[in-house]
């Protein structure tokens, strides 16, 4: 708690990032096989760009193709059954105010192991920009703590992302980290092959295939 | 000594090592919710909605955690979009455990017209579905659905007729 101390900024003065920028610094901070849970639209999307290296594609991503509003809920269910691994949820705000209660939960069960990052534009940007209730004044950070979640500030700027996303691989969880980010297009598109996801991040959590097809 | 439904339920979730129960609450489910929570081998607890707790189950099956899903028949019809776009295309076996209302009884008319919409949509979704009505057959088919979805990856949904449970009672 004390530490956020640091992380006074509020939506109005926290500084508008770049999507991409903010996925590609996040996963560059991942050196443990944490998971990533990427929400659907283009949060989605540049978590996909942001992960692809020289050496292939980080296999501890999931991203869904539908289910609006279950990023939390998901990364919830991976941090429940794998403790001793951290659990990033990456949502869009339009996402986030689809299933507020799951911050509650979140609170409630409290998982050392979670983080949840928002990409905060203000706009259901995929469907053609129309405004979120952000746009009018919701502060998404400010529903968090009031729904529990003490530890959960606004990033000022690119630097204090990475000091939070920082403090979250290294302190005891729940985290939630709010960034303002642009409307610029994302970098790429997922794949939308529901089995190919699903195998390969169960594969990149060393769950694959215990009890499914192939072993009977 | 007479086995109730519940202690049926119960043990047979544990013998397929399915211990994270996620819920929203209903008065049929209660000593089943009540025999789970007293039981340290399960992890369970109150969702906010349904899709929350689908999502949750989900979540922990692909970090090699088995789960179920309990709602009353009201919750279930806020599922079908997440069944559809994430449980039955991904193949994650999403178990789910129905109070059955609407039926046999019923004293509220919107419990008896969103009862009407469970069962096609399971159908439309092909999801198996079983509807429970015998204290002498729950073992055998919560058992034989257990190791099918598993094995299959697919979800499956148990429906506990009033029959089993003695449903809710009208009472003025």
């Amino acid at each position: 708690m004390t530490a956020l101390a640091n992380h006074p900024a509020n939506r109005d003065s926290a500084k508008t990032m770049n999507r991409y920028d903010i996925a590609k610094r996040m996963v560059g901070l991942l050196h443990r096989d944490e998971a990533v849970i990427g929400g659907i639209g283009y949060t989605n999307f540049d978590l996909w760009a942001a992960s692809d290296s020289p050496h292939g594609r980080r296999p501890q991503n999931f991203y869904m193709l539908g289910s609006m509003g279950l990023a939390v809920p998901i990364a919830l269910g991976v941090a429940i059954a794998q403790p001793h691994r951290k659990v990033f949820a990456l949502e869009g705000d339009g996402s986030v105010l689809m299933q507020l209660g799951s911050l509650s939960t979140v609170a409630a069960r409290a998982p050392k192991n979670l983080c949840i990052v928002i990409m905060d534009n203000g706009a259901y940007q995929i469907t053609g920009g129309q405004l979120t209730a952000t746009a009018h004044g919701a502060d998404i950070v400010g529903i968090a703590q009031a729904s529990g979640l003490a530890q959960s500030a606004w990033a000022a700027d690119e630097d204090a992302f990475v000091e939070l996303a920082g403090l979250a691989l290294t302190e005891d969880g729940p985290w939630l980290i709010g960034c303002r980010i642009d409307n610029e297009k994302p970098k790429d598109t997922t794949e939308r092959d529901p089995a190919r996801i699903r195998d390969g991040f169960m594969r990149g959590l060393g769950s694959g295939q215990a009890g499914g097809r192939g072993s009977a | 000594m007479a086995v109730a439904w519940y202690e049926i339920v119960r043990d047979v979730l544990k013998r397929h090592d399915v211990s994270l129960v996620t819920y929203v609450p209903d008065n049929v489910l209660r000593p089943l919710i009540e025999a789970i929570h007293a039981d340290p081998f399960f992890t369970a607890f109150a969702c906010t909605r349904e899709e929350e707790a689908l999502g949750i189950g989900a979540g922990a099956y692909m970090g090699g955690l088995r789960g179920i899903l309990l709602m009353q028949t009201s919750g279930f019809a806020t599922l079908p979009n997440v069944l559809a776009s994430l449980s039955v295309p991904f193949g994650i076996p999403t178990l789910m455990m129905v109070s059955e209302r609407g039926t046999l009884g019923e004293f509220n008319i919107g419990q008896q017209l969103v009862a009407r919409t469970m069962r096609p949509v399971l159908d439309a979704l092909n999801i198996e579905s079983h509807t429970m009505t015998r204290l002498d057959e729950a073992e055998f088919i919560l058992d034989r659905a257990l190791v099918q979805a598993f094995a299959t990856m697919a979800p499956c949904c148990f429906i506990l007729s009033p029959l089993l449970t003695g449903g809710k009672i009208f009472a003025k």
